[in-house]
């Protein structure tokens, strides 16, 4: 991450986040200030992707968030990475800044980690490479004049220069899987909650910086 | 959506300090360069003109073009001179239209 896109995701007045994350302060107040309180939202985002034990699945922030529209108030879910859902995914994010990705190995999520593991390590698409090939093996190089990063989701959702705006981790992976050129998932696949929790675990220990700026 | 502006300008500074004001519109800024996946072109959607106006004198104003990112930061110093407001003005296509108005206390 260069000098000046660290300095846009430090920026806490004008990054270009900031708009996301006001629109998410707007959402939390309308819809979710009537039963939780923002200081307890504080870790929250560092323990997700998690076990659902009701649903018997994983859960990621974006679900949990539509669980919760769905079961509780009875409202219509949002569209999958909507505005809506992505700036109230960033302003709860946002409450566990600096703190240590925690999310649950036991033996429920055990199977969900191999899991995701073993799409880490599956190789795919045209270019037949798998995850690990370049972000294990031969993370620091270079990638057509990029660096190649280890790829550890600390700073989702972010916002991708690329992208002009804030995506979600899934949309990231899509990326990556159509860099390979693979065919990506369907939208909100199991294969990509799987593959969130194995990083979010591998990432173990590491601060989150929600919401993240990335070129 | 309705436009979203952030403006950041320093609650007080002394007479005769350059000041500097950030601030940052949300906006697609859609080229007009760009097709759909079936081939239809996306109609250019850009802020075109920011003005900032020191108690009623323009001290800043910008031109902006196709060729300039979604969420344009922009940002400027002027010479604090007075007390007063600071309005901010963005107009662009489609009847695009955000304003904003700060107050500084210049000591």
């Amino acid at each position: 991450m260069g000098r000046e896109t660290r300095a846009m995701q430090d920026d806490e007045q004008t990054g270009p986040a900031v708009l996301w994350l006001l629109e998410g302060e707007e959402l939390w107040g309308k819809n979710c200030a009537g039963c939780h309180r923002i200081e307890k939202m504080k870790g929250v985002a560092a323990r997700f992707p998690a076990f659902d034990s009701r649903l018997r699945k994983l859960v990621n922030l974006d679900d949990r968030i539509n669980l919760c529209r769905t079961e509780h108030q009875k409202a219509p879910a949002w569209t999958h990475e909507s505005r809506e859902l992505l700036s109230l995914n960033a302003f709860i994010s946002r409450q566990s800044r600096g703190m240590p990705i925690a999310v649950e190995l036991d033996e429920k999520t055990k199977p969900f980690i191999e899991a995701g593991r073993a799409q880490f390590e599956q190789r795919r698409g045209q270019l037949n490479l798998s995850c690990a090939q370049c972000h294990d093996d031969n993370w620091g190089k270079s990638l057509a004049g990029t660096p190649i990063p280890q790829a550890h989701p600390t700073g989702y959702p972010i916002y991708r220069l690329e992208w002009q705006g804030v995506g979600s981790l899934e949309r990231r992976l899509r990326n990556c899987m159509i860099g390979v050129r693979a065919e990506p998932y369907a939208y909100g696949a199991e294969e990509y909650r799987v593959l969130e929790l194995f990083l979010m675990w591998r990432a173990r220990g590491m601060k989150l910086e929600s919401p993240g700026v990335r070129p | 959506m309705a436009a979203r502006v952030v403006v950041n300008v320093p609650a007080s500074a002394k007479k005769g300090d350059v000041i500097e004001i950030r601030t940052l519109a949300g906006h697609p800024m859609e080229t007009g360069f760009r097709h759909t996946q079936t081939g239809q072109l996306i109609p250019r959607d850009i802020i075109l003109r920011f003005s900032c106006s020191y108690n009623g004198v323009e001290v800043f104003a910008a031109d902006l073009h196709p060729a300039i990112a979604a969420n344009p930061l922009i940002s400027f110093t002027t010479v604090a001179t007075e007390s007063g407001t600071l309005e901010f003005k963005w107009t662009g296509d489609n009847g695009f239209s955000a304003a904003h108005t700060s107050t500084l206390s210049v000591v």
